[in-house]
């Protein structure tokens, strides 16, 4: 091989395997994106039953009622309410009135069977999904948190 | 008056970087050796004020002074010392902090140690070198002062987020940020080559090791930060493909590949631009990485809160350090002279294999990682790309990088020899056949025993291949034992390290493997003497205690663990509350045998005495840890090799171009 068809043999090579990557990649995208909904939009947009997706929200006061190792608790961005079920440990900063993410899928009756609740590492922390169904919902009060936060202890 | 000397020593810090940015650069290329000579006591200069800054606001962590808002927002009084001192890189401007003092760091190391270096190449190095310090100093003088005072003082601090205040996480950020920064100096290097317009085997044994010491801290840090979440946050997970998990291992990639592509250039003259871009981008991903995980604008379970409002200076800051370095890459790379001739079975065809697979990988790792955000910003909705695509993607990505792994490392330089290396191999081949078909038919013959067999398969292939090779440059069984000893002791360190460091990934991918495939997991609620077993263990509950801490109050269960009637372990997982800031915390407890884990972490416990216990058999994540162990000493080895110690060999430094500085 001479100098130059070596170095189409290489490049050649290489676009091979970008394209194999690619495809990899589109293919893997189309199984695997998981949208967003927030429960107003889990209703308007008819989303069917079985396709996995997240939701998120605040979490209900007073909606958490655990039974065993079941948890059932409602996300609400403030205008429309999600029942949820999910069985296992709930992460730490799970609690009511606090922002949740949760990841499964809508179930019969229009309950989220969440098969992952995400945690969080700091109680100041609110997913920005959360706080934009809150924007969108017209409910959000993060701001003023922020102003309390300044003033120290 | 402390935090006043260290905000005024930052001020300082910035006039010299910006005396050492230009100066030097201008010395270098008018040849004034006066004006050159300037970056060295510049970067001395500026390591003193740096340090003294850091010292600054770590003196006040640990004294506790709240009229520094830093401290007081992040710190408290009750506080373990370590804590305290943690405190410092706990949040944005203390991290910030820690980032430029370590860079300045490696700017002393440079100016000190690099003697052999040639003084145009080194003037022009620290140049750029300062030029990233102005970035970032100016960053946080002018959006994140740690330095700024509340006045009047609080009477506490609010506290540090009690999942931070762990061992494994005080040194995972200085260990990353180690990894990051120290990509910064590969990154100098390489624009000061393209200023020069010179690149050749001379250059690549100067920046190898910086990129190598770079590699062992981002290594280590990110195996810190794994292990830390593994067993701090109670669910037993070691690696979720999260947001801020991918700004560290995207880097990662790019600096394993340039590690690499660097020995092409240092033994072969070849592929220069393509190491200059690498150079450019593993430092680039590393910015990158740095603001994903501070700058909050990525869903993701590491999250903390974070304060997007310096977005604007960041995206700034970026946009001039990686455009930059790209169009002066453009329009000088085509200047380099090409390299030698090339043959796709060789030496250096495996080591472009690696490259092509490595930067494919990183780059769709990045895509996932941020395709979230383009999605957002072009109205395809909200949507995560979470661990199903990255395994979809990243696996089949790796798994023919690891049986040419197997092969490359038997091939000679410039013309390798493809069956004889083969041949060579047919024990380790045999070796991964058996392997496979035993996993397979031991473990129920599934879906699932097929993706370990095959991963396990993949382990063994490496494991066996690195052996072989090793045993084959020391002429292991063909020559009488003594001398194959004598051969291994004169072996350059470099290919102990590679042997160690490609043994050590094999391990760490049968720990992948291993875990992935037999995870089993137990989710029960207890009364104090109920039993519960798993894999072959009892687990007794024998209630729940409270317990004081320093900081913290919590619920401690009393678990013994036994196998066939004998006790093998008593584990106390707990609950824990912080008071500042009030907050729970889980503290699992695990019992290891060395090859797996019994991992025991409780939950809440309901009015009638029941808690839940969640247990879990994990095995073969130990082998994850003595993985990247390996790694990292496979690194360290390689770095303590005789020719980037002592000065080795200039080589020839041939004017590559016309275009010369």
């Amino acid at each position: 091989m001479t100098r130059k068809q070596r170095r189409m043999a290489f490049v050649g090579l290489g676009m091979l395997a970008l394209f194999a990557a690619a495809a990899l990649v589109l293919s893997a995208f189309t199984d695997n994106l998981v949208f967003f909904y927030s429960p107003t939009d889990l209703i308007a947009k008819h989303v069917p039953e079985g396709r996995r997706l997240r939701i998120g929200g605040l979490v209900e006061k007073g909606s958490v009622v655990k039974e065993g190792t079941t948890v059932h608790f409602v996300i609400t961005d403030l205008t429309t309410q999600t029942p949820v079920s999910f069985t296992g440990l709930l992460p730490d900063l799970f609690r009511e009135g606090q922002g949740v993410v949760a990841e499964g899928k809508l179930g019969p009756g229009g309950v989220f069977l969440a098969s992952n609740v995400l945690a969080k590492h700091d109680e100041k922390y609110m997913p920005p999904e959360v706080a934009d169904a809150l924007k969108k919902s017209g409910q959000w009060q993060g701001d003023k948190d922020k102003g309390q936060g300044n003033k120290g202890k | 008056m402390i935090p006043e000397i260290g905000h005024f020593a930052l001020i300082l810090a910035l006039f010299v970087a910006i005396v050492q940015a230009s100066v030097p650069l201008i010395g270098a290329s008018r040849g004034n050796t006066a004006w050159a000579g300037v970056a060295r006591p510049a970067a001395v200069a500026q390591f003193v004020f740096v340090a003294t800054a850091f010292g600054a606001l770590m003196h006040s962590y640990i004294v506790s002074d709240f009229s520094v808002k830093n401290v007081a927002d992040n710190s408290h009084t009750d506080k373990p010392l370590l804590y305290k001192i943690a405190g410092v890189w706990s949040n944005h401007e203390g991290s910030l902090i820690l980032w430029i003092t370590i860079l300045a760091v490696f700017g002393l190391a440079l100016a000190l140690a690099g003697r052999n270096l040639p003084p145009a190449l080194r003037a022009r190095t620290l140049a750029v070198q300062a030029m990233i310090s102005v970035g970032f100093l100016l960053f946080i003088l002018l959006t994140s002062n740690p330095f700024a005072r509340l006045d009047p003082a609080p009477l506490n601090g609010r506290g540090m987020n009690p999942l931070l205040q762990d061992p494994g996480l005080a040194f995972h950020p200085p260990m990353l940020y180690l990894g990051y920064v120290g990509f910064s100096m590969a990154f100098s290097f390489a624009i000061a080559a393209l200023i020069e317009g010179r690149v050749d085997a001379a250059w690549a044994r100067w920046v190898r090791p910086w990129t190598l010491a770079a590699w062992i801290f981002l290594t280590l840090g990110i195996a810190l930060g794994s292990w830390w979440a593994y067993y701090t946050l109670g669910w037993g997970g070691w690696w979720y493909w999260d947001p801020v998990e991918n700004a560290s291992f995207i880097p990662w990639l790019a600096g394993t590949a340039l590690l690499h592509s660097a020995i092409v250039v240092e033994k072969r003259d070849s592929l220069k631009a393509w190491t200059i871009l690498l150079a450019i981008v593993a430092f680039s991903l590393s910015l990158v990485g740095t603001f994903l995980v501070r700058s909050g604008v990525l869903t993701s379970v590491h999250a903390f809160a974070s304060d997007p409002t310096r977005g604007v200076f960041v995206l700034a800051l970026l946009a001039v350090t990686i455009g930059g370095s790209l169009i002066l890459f453009a329009m000088r790379a085509p200047a380099l002279q090409a390299g030698g001739v090339f043959a796709p079975v060789s030496r250096e065809g495996g080591l472009l294999v690696n490259n092509l697979f490595l930067s494919a990988a990183a780059a769709t790792v990045l895509l996932g990682t941020l395709y979230p955000l383009f999605a957002d910003a072009l109205d395809l909705g909200k949507v995560s790309v979470g661990a199903p695509f990255f395994n979809a993607t990243f696996v089949p990505m790796m798994a023919p990088l690891i049986v040419v792994m197997g092969v490359g490392p038997l091939l000679s330089w410039k013309r390798g020899d493809l069956s004889g290396a083969l041949q060579r191999l047919i024990a380790a081949m045999v070796a991964t056949a058996a392997a496979i078909a035993t996993v397979w038919l031991v473990s129920g013959r599934s879906v699932g025993s097929l993706e370990a067999a095959f991963g396990l398969g993949l382990a063994i292939w490496l494991l066996a291949a690195t052996a072989v090779e090793y045993a084959e440059r020391i002429r292991l069984f063909r020559e009488p034992l003594a001398a194959s000893l004598h051969r291994a002791a004169t072996l350059p360190r470099s290919a102990h390290g590679m042997s160690l460091a490609h043994a050590g990934l094999a391990v760490a991918i049968a720990g992948i493997a291993g875990a992935t495939a037999w995870d089993q997991e137990s989710v029960n609620s207890l009364r104090p003497g109920a039993v519960t077993t798993l894999a072959g263990y009892d687990i007794v509950f024998q209630g729940v205690e409270p317990v004081r801490g320093p900081n913290y109050t919590s619920v401690r269960a009393n678990i013994a663990v036994s196998r066939q009637g004998h006790a093998v372990a008593d584990l106390h997982p707990e609950r824990r509350q912080y008071a500042n800031p009030p907050m729970p915390t889980t503290t699992a407890a695990i019992y290891s045998n060395g090859v797996s884990d019994l991992y025991v972490a409780i939950g809440d416990t309901d009015g009638g005495g029941a808690t839940v216990v969640r247990v879990y058999f994990k095995p073969m994540v130990p082998l994850l840890w003595y993985g990247a162990a390996l790694l990292s000493l496979g690194g360290l080895v390689s770095l303590s090799d005789r020719r980037h110690r002592v000065g080795a060999p200039t080589g020839k430094r041939r004017p590559a171009s016309q275009t010369g500085a």
